[in-house]
């Protein structure tokens, strides 16, 4: 088998073993999944640009709430079906990420990861500030009666999971058809050496901003699957804790890994659900995974998997 | 409302701000003027700043101003030992990496914060300050019986703000003479020049940056400790002075110290002023996108100078 044919092998395998596991997980966990398929694919739009392009942003969570808005407002005010809401909040992210690509990317390293931490920090005083549509902090419930499609209910524990998973596989075999693609190893060349990319007469300009108007459109898809989904919009998912969760899962399961996304999401879930039922202060085990991860394992879960025994890990 | 004494009482508030947070600030500058590290984690240190100065004010009781005056010294050199613990245990071992420096301080601030979140508790509590007189605002105003002085109703500012504003500028007074006119100010400065150069010369290169760290995270404790008996102890209470002190630090320049407290003026008496006649969400708005801004544009800094 060649490593193109293994890789394959393994997207398809990790697809249809999560529909498998719909069936037999309890419902408290297969509910739980389904969550984490949605964050999984924020994670994996954030991996794009963290993972492959080696950009740091501290600020993602724009990205996050401006899908989730998106498609929350139009649901609200507009009575947009949630195929169209979807839509919306798609081209809102989009906006936002070739915006906030167009002006952060003049910056590098430091600078970069403050402005996107400032933009993020306005997008998130700005839903406050609009509180009267926004319901800020509160946030607001979309009613069960408009959460369907068709004849899904993406209220029901079925309809929802397997929506979950549509779009995980969708972005998931992007992603993994990306990071193969020219497109994608150019990615990686910036990454290595951005001076040496340049060299090589690559656009590394164009090609940065194409990696986060891609990433930022993932994670905005991640953001309104969720509000539909869960049928809740809040400033809560624009803070600077959600630009900080989707580096923290993707440092967990591996960064530059196509499944290390997933790998790192699930276990954060678990890691921070079962503290949550010990003590208030579950975030203690963020900020001691975050700390540990730097000094003794920065390749994440899935890196150091493909460094002592699988290679060949897209 | 009438303009006037309205607008010397926002500045008045705007000046407290500015005080408080030119310290805040400096913490930072100074750590990344040195070690080029951004510091996430700093405005962790300013809560436990505040938060060990109730726990200090606490256990010794007795008159406010002994609780008061053992906090300033003893909250600032805890906060200190403490942060040049983590960059011994932390960024020392990950040789002060950019992007994993980031993470690491990201991580410690949520173990300060929540450790401090199990130990201290959710609650917000007040420090009494040592002295707490109410101080009348004057106007005056070319009337019938020509120029008079005459006292506001309701607007006063007290005597404890007063104190903090001249507090401030005495600790960035000293702080400046340890830069400019003592050994250790000599050989921070060479560190910041060229640590190498400055390691071939004999000088402890990370015991140096364990010690600017210490008196980065020391001085925005100070200003905490400052800032307590007016604003209260809450294990959550770090994070606007890390997003402002971040504000003031980029648009001063980063690194360049004079460049740091005139931002924390400027952006501290626009704060006060701001908030008093308009909203202050919109405030911070324009705050943050303005710093976006001078990154973008400006990446030096207002007063800053460009670095080969």
């Amino acid at each position: 088998m060649t490593d193109i044919q293994r890789s394959n092998w393994l997207h398809i395998g990790v697809v249809i073993a999560l529909a498998c596991s719909f069936f037999i997980l309890p419902e408290y966990h297969s509910g739980n999944l389904a969550r984490i398929l949605v964050l999984a694919v924020y994670a994996m739009g954030y991996n794009l640009l963290f993972g492959y392009t080696g950009l740091l942003s501290l600020g993602h969570a724009l990205f996050f709430a401006a899908g989730m808005y998106g498609l929350g407002l139009a649901m609200q005010f507009f009575d947009f079906n949630p195929i169209a809401a979807v839509i919306a909040g798609l081209i809102l992210a989009l906006v936002v990420s070739i915006c906030v690509g167009f002006l952060a990317l003049r910056t590098t390293g430091v600078a970069f990861m403050i402005v996107t931490l400032m933009f993020a920090q306005a997008g998130y005083l700005t839903i406050l500030y609009f509180g009267e549509y926004t319901r800020g902090d509160e946030g607001f419930v979309i009613q069960q009666a408009d959460r369907m499609v068709g004849m899904i209910d993406l209220t029901s524990p079925m309809g929802r999971f397997f929506t979950a998973l549509l779009l995980f596989a969708i972005c998931f075999f992007i992603v993994a058809y990306i990071v193969r693609s020219g497109f994608g190893l150019a990615l990686v060349a910036i990454r290595e050496n951005e001076e040496r990319a340049t060299m090589l007469g690559y656009d590394v300009m164009r090609l940065k901003l194409q990696a986060v108007v891609i990433s930022g459109v993932m994670s905005g898809s991640a953001g309104a699957a969720y509000a539909l989904l869960f049928g809740y919009a809040g400033a809560t998912f624009a803070t600077v804790q959600y630009s900080i969760f989707p580096l923290l899962w993707v440092l967990l399961g591996g960064a530059g890994v196509t499944i290390g996304p997933l790998i790192g999401t699930i276990f954060m879930f678990y890691l921070i659900d079962y503290s949550s039922a010990i003590t208030p202060a579950y975030m203690l085990i963020a900020g001691l995974a975050l700390v540990l991860l730097t000094l003794f394992a920065p390749q994440g879960l899935a890196g150091e998997l493909r460094r002592r025994y699988l290679p060949w890990l897209p | 409302m009438e303009f006037g004494p309205h607008l010397i009482l926002a500045s008045l508030e705007g000046a407290v701000i500015a005080a408080v947070l030119a310290m805040t600030a400096m913490g930072l500058s100074i750590v990344f003027g040195i070690m080029r590290v951004v510091n996430v984690a700093h405005g962790e240190f300013f809560m436990l700043g505040a938060v060990i100065a109730w726990w200090v004010a606490h256990l010794l009781g007795g008159h406010p101003a002994i609780g008061f005056i053992a906090a300033l010294i003893f909250a600032p050199l805890l906060v200190g030992f403490i942060a040049a613990i983590s960059d011994r245990l932390v960024l020392q071992r990950i040789d002060y990496d950019p992007d994993r420096t980031i993470v690491g301080t990201i991580g410690l601030l949520y173990i300060i914060q929540q450790v401090t979140l199990m130990t201290f508790g959710p609650e917000a509590r007040p420090v009494e300050a040592p002295f707490n007189q109410r101080l009348a605002i004057p106007w005056f105003e070319f009337g019938d019986n020509g120029f008079e002085i005459y006292w506001p109703w309701g607007l006063s500012i007290t005597s404890y703000k007063l104190f903090i504003i001249v507090a401030a500028i005495a600790i960035l007074t000293a702080l400046w003479v340890l830069m400019t006119k003592t050994k250790i100010g000599l050989i921070m400065r060479a560190t910041q020049q060229d640590s190498e150069m400055a390691r071939a010369f004999g000088v402890p290169v990370k015991r140096v940056y364990a010690w600017v760290f210490g008196l980065g995270a020391g001085l925005a404790a100070m200003g905490a400790v400052l800032v307590v008996p007016v604003q209260q102890a809450h294990y959550l209470m770090g994070h606007d002075p890390l997003l402002l002190s971040f504000i003031v630090v980029i648009i001063g320049g980063l690194g360049s110290l004079p460049g740091t407290v005139i931002a924390a003026v400027l952006i501290g008496m626009s704060d006060g002023i701001i908030s008093v006649f308009f909203s202050p969400t919109l405030a911070k708005i324009l705050a943050t996108l303005l710093v976006a801004m001078v990154l973008v544009f400006r990446p030096q800094g207002l007063m800053g100078k460009l670095r080969s």
